[in-house]
């Protein structure tokens, strides 16, 4: 009789990469739900909008590339992809926006470098640092205001048929700057008390966005007690954040305080499901650490001085550049060394 | 209780050891006929000293290794050797080695044995060499002769003996039940080789899912100092580096042994083996194999004479034929599959898995890697699985290298893990036999460089000599000319004629001069002085001779000149006016030195006669 021949191990314990990204997306479905009961259903349509276009353009592509289409599409690393965009991009967002963010992010980002596994930058951000920059207009005016789903958000139609309208801005009323951008714009002219006076920031700290912040915190715990991520990037991350914050902005009359940077904008997402892609990250756990810490500072730096009111994006990108830098320099110390074997061959150490 | 230390990674695949724990070890008979690989562990095959239709007793030896490092090969039974040829022998690649056939005559007949009732009243090389003369090689991993092994090198003294029965890999329980069954012997054992070592301590290391072996040690191990080590179920807990590492909190060094730190490791059946070969005078012709997996009906232990072929024991275990898919030797983790259960049993064959489809299904197909890192989390040896899975894959060794790549023991955790479905393992094998043969062709090319170095640094340096020589010679000949120039001149000026070979144009001069001075002296002698009256005939003889020798040398010259020449012509190379001019001017040497010499034949011939009276 003719037996199987492989080599070893014989034995394996499938948690497919396919499994791994269902659960990437079912982590982020209490984060999708806050959103949506707290500045209605623009997020929950562009996720599914984004989605859609996202494994549109990717079959497209490996069709393309002749590569089994079903066999790539079942991995479901498009759809966390556009996934991870329907949550970012303003809630009242032209559906082109969304569109071009998507393709270019699948499209450019991820099946032009190679595919699955070999995109040095983050897809989701490529695509929506390259929509941030292109179309300011759409991307700063578009954010919902605080309105509960169940307490006089626009309806369902109305925020589809505003989407679907293309229309650079969004009516007036619905839409309301964010507390990051209100906190940073006020603060230079006003003192901390008047500016929390403004209907974005609520009772608590930034109305409906904490609620959101703590709905993603407590998604990225399901994945890192599922072992799907590792706590290392959301700690260096935070702390990086934290840290920046005590040093150089603890007064809240000159700075944004730092229960805002960590519950407003896209801080709890971008920790725990965006800087965590485990493709453009650096691998050592301490190069977690830094490559965490780093998007931390960097997003510390850009929001107080930058430009830009939140900077998750730029931040992640930023620190793939610096991945293969900081993989070659933190490498685990090997059984039987005396000290890891840092830098390229041929180098010191 | 023992202090224990943890490794980092590890994994906690499904054990399936109950399977063959139910049963106690079993006898396997015997087999129709034995199959004896001369090699059954690394280092060097064993010669065959029987010849074929030689009838040989059980414990006979029948191979050895004359020069090199192994240990012999003894007959498991009383029968007649059929053959000494090629079978397929339990390999990764299913080659096939010389090996020796052994028809047994059933009447199990022993040869004479020597028991040791007291091996402390010998000495420990003696002990060594029973231990080598019974054919013990280590009966885990690779098979490193226990001998030798156990006589480490004099400035790497053993403080730590451990004995291995971790046995981490699912399904596998051959060291489990020997533990259990044969407890005592495994301490005795244990004592002999910590006599031979005197180690400072003695611990024999246990994964917790083995309460019955930990039990069935405590009580051998009563009232003595060697620590039952219980150790957490994790694999590779029994990697020899991992136990080491379990139980010392020390870490062997990368690409040194466990004696560099002080410990040496030694698996439960070697023990039983040791113990066995002193007191009772048995060499290794036996083993507990463990014959497992859904396809055999009766799973469980079975006590196999070495050359047992697989396909018997998996008769003795129920094997359903048609559900077998995969046949592994060893663990799921890290054994292999065979192509053949015509292999036999050798001495480092633990476990056979005749495994269904649906127990080992075939992987699916390999996806990309996305850097999740679930394989770093996983490596006992601390690596980085996915870069030097992409390093290679992209066949940058010298990158994989540079990230240890041979520091991995190719325990498949990080395959086990990966969600993509990647061999990992399978690349790293691919990488290091890379390396490897790499290496041995630098090596081949690097000493085929050193030769030609060497032969050119010869050349070179016998060319140097030769010139010095020649310079020497070409100085020494320079200054002979130049004190013969020096005399001739002091004869000249103490006016004594004398004839010098040196330039033809002298000579010729001098010729002429003679002719005159004879003309002259034909005349009535002159007051001038005449050559003295023997000189002349002796000093012109010499002097025709070197004439006709530049005449010769001359004319060979010219040929030399003409034959360069006509070759240029024929290749119609830039040379040929340079070597014409040559020509014409060696011609004309020629032209002169015929002059010169009939010129000074002539002058001989008239002096000669000329000076006849003189005589």
């Amino acid at each position: 009789m003719a037996f199987v021949q492989q080599s070893s191990p014989h034995a394996h314990k499938a948690r497919p990469t396919s499994r791994v990204m269902l659960w990437v997306l079912i982590a982020a479905l209490p984060g999708l739900l806050a959103q949506t009961l707290f500045f209605g259903w623009g997020n929950l349509i562009n996720v599914v909008f984004c989605i859609a276009v996202a494994i549109a353009s990717e079959a497209a592509l490996l069709k393309l590339r002749k590569k089994p289409v079903a066999f790539f599409i079942k991995d479901n690393t498009a759809a966390v992809t556009g996934l991870l965009l329907g949550l970012s991009l303003p809630q009242f967002a032209p559906w082109w926006v969304s569109a071009v963010a998507v393709i270019s992010a699948i499209v450019v980002a991820k099946q032009l470098y190679g595919g699955l596994g070999s995109n040095p930058f983050n897809p989701a951000m490529v695509g929506y640092a390259l929509v941030l920059v292109s179309f300011p207009v759409a991307m700063t005016t578009n954010w919902a205001g605080p309105a509960m789903l169940w307490d006089g958000a626009p309806g369902f139609g109305e925020t589809l048929a505003t989407i679907a309208s293309g229309q650079q801005t969004a009516v007036d009323g619905w839409t309301m700057a964010t507390p990051l951008d209100e906190y940073k714009h006020k603060i230079t002219t006003h003192t901390a008390a008047e500016v929390l006076n403004h209907p974005t920031f609520g009772e608590g700290v930034a109305k409906g966005w904490e609620w959101v912040n703590a709905a993603f915190l407590a998604g990225g715990l399901l994945l890192i007690g599922l072992r799907i991520i590792s706590w290392h990037i959301p700690a260096g991350f935070l702390g990086g954040l934290i840290v920046m914050s005590l040093a150089f902005g603890s007064n809240p009359d000159l700075y944004t305080p730092l229960s805002l940077h960590l519950l407003a904008g896209g801080t709890m997402l971008g920790a725990f499901f965006i800087a965590t892609d485990p493709v453009s990250a650096a691998t050592s756990h301490q190069g977690k650490l830094i490559y965490g810490a780093g998007i931390g500072i960097l997003i510390y730096l850009i929001r107080t001085w930058g430009n830009y009111p939140d900077a998750v994006a730029f931040s992640v990108l930023l620190m793939n550049f610096a991945v293969p830098f900081i993989d070659h320099y933190t490498p685990p110390r090997t059984y039987g060394h005396h000290k890891p074997r840092r830098g390229v061959p041929g180098s010191q150490g | 209780m023992t202090q224990l230390w943890d490794f980092s990674g590890g994994i906690h695949p499904p054990e399936h050891k109950e399977l063959s724990t139910a049963r106690p070890i079993r006898n396997a008979g015997l087999p129709g006929y034995l199959i004896l690989p001369l090699q059954q562990h690394i280092g060097d095959p064993a010669e065959a000293v029987v010849e074929v239709g030689e009838r040989v007793l059980k414990g006979q030896q029948i191979a050895d290794v004359k020069t090199g490092m192994g240990v012999p090969v003894h007959a498991p039974t009383s029968g007649v050797i059929e053959s000494i040829a090629d079978y397929p022998v339990p390999h990764p690649s299913g080659m096939a080695d010389r090996c020796i056939t052994l028809k047994p005559d059933g009447e199990d007949q022993w040869c004479q044995r020597n028991p040791v009732k007291d091996y402390r009243s010998l000495e420990r090389d003696q002990v060594l060499q029973i231990i080598r003369d019974a054919g013990i090689s280590g009966m885990g991993g690779a098979g490193f002769p226990t001998n030798i092994k156990l006589r480490p090198p004099r400035d790497r003294k053993v403080s730590t003996l451990i004995l291995n029965g971790a046995e981490c890999e699912p399904y596998i329980t051959a060291d489990d039940m020997t533990m259990r069954e044969k407890a005592d012997e495994v301490v005795a054992g244990l004592k002999i080789m910590a006599w031979i070592l005197r180690p400072e301590r003695c611990v024999i290391g246990i994964e917790d899912n083995k309460p019955e072996a930990i039990a069935a040690l405590r009580k051998a191990t009563e009232g003595t100092q060697t620590e039952i080590a219980v150790v957490p179920t994790k694999y590779p807990s029994g990697g020899e580096k991992q136990l080491i590492q379990i139980l010392t909190g020390m870490e062997v060094p990368s690409g040194g042994i466990p004696a560099d730190i002080g410990v040496m490791c030694q698996n439960i059946g070697t023990a039983v083996a040791v113990a066995q070969a002193v007191f009772e005078g048995t060499p290794l012709i036996s083993r507990v194999v463990t014959i497992t997996g859904e396809a055999v009906r009766e799973p469980g232990n079975f006590e196999a004479l070495i050359g047992t072929p697989i396909e018997h024991l998996l008769k003795q275990a129920g094997v359903n034929q048609d559900a077998v898919s995969r046949l592994v030797l060893g663990g799921p983790m890290m054994g292999y599959t065979l192509t053949t259960e015509a292999v036999p049993v050798i001495k480092t064959t633990n476990c056979v898995i005749a495994a269904t489809a649906a127990e080992l299904p075939t992987p699916p197909p390999e996806q990309p890697c996305i850097r999740c890192g679930q394989c770093a989390e996983v490596c006992p040896m601390e690596l980085l699985p996915q870069q030097l899975f992409w390093h290679a894959k992209a066949t940058e060794f010298e990158k994989a290298e540079h990230l240890n790549l041979f520091d991995c023991i190719e325990c498949g955790a990080c395959s086990y893990v990966c969600p993509s479905s990647i061999p990992l393992v399978q690349y790293y094998r691919f990488a290091k036999g890379e390396i490897r043969a790499q290496q041995a062709e630098q090596l081949k090319s690097d000493r085929a460089r050193e030769r030609f170095e060497a032969r050119q640094a010869r050349l070179e340096r016998e060319q140097q000599e030769k010139e010095l020589r020649r310079k020497e010679r070409a100085k020494a000949a320079a200054e002979a000319a130049a004190k013969k120039q020096a005399e001739a001149e002091k004869a000249a000026v103490e006016g004594e004629a004398v004839d010098e070979r040196a330039a033809k144009s002298a000579l010729v001069e001098q010729a002429l001069a003679r002719k005159k001075a004879k003309a002259e002296a034909s005349q009535p002698p002159a007051a001038s002085a005449p050559p003295a009256p023997s000189a002349p005939p002796a000093e012109q003889k010499p002097d025709i001779e070197a004439l006709e020798k530049q005449l010769s040398q001359a004319q060979s010259k010219l040929d030399t000149m003409q034959g360069m020449l006509d070759d240029a012509k024929a290749q119609q190379a830039d040379n040929v006016e340079k070597l014409e001019r040559a020509v014409a001017k060696n011609h004309d040497r020629v032209q002169r030195a015929e002059d010169a010499l009939s010129e000074a034949r002539e002058k001989l011939a008239a002096g000669s006669t000329e000076s006849q009276p003189t005589h």
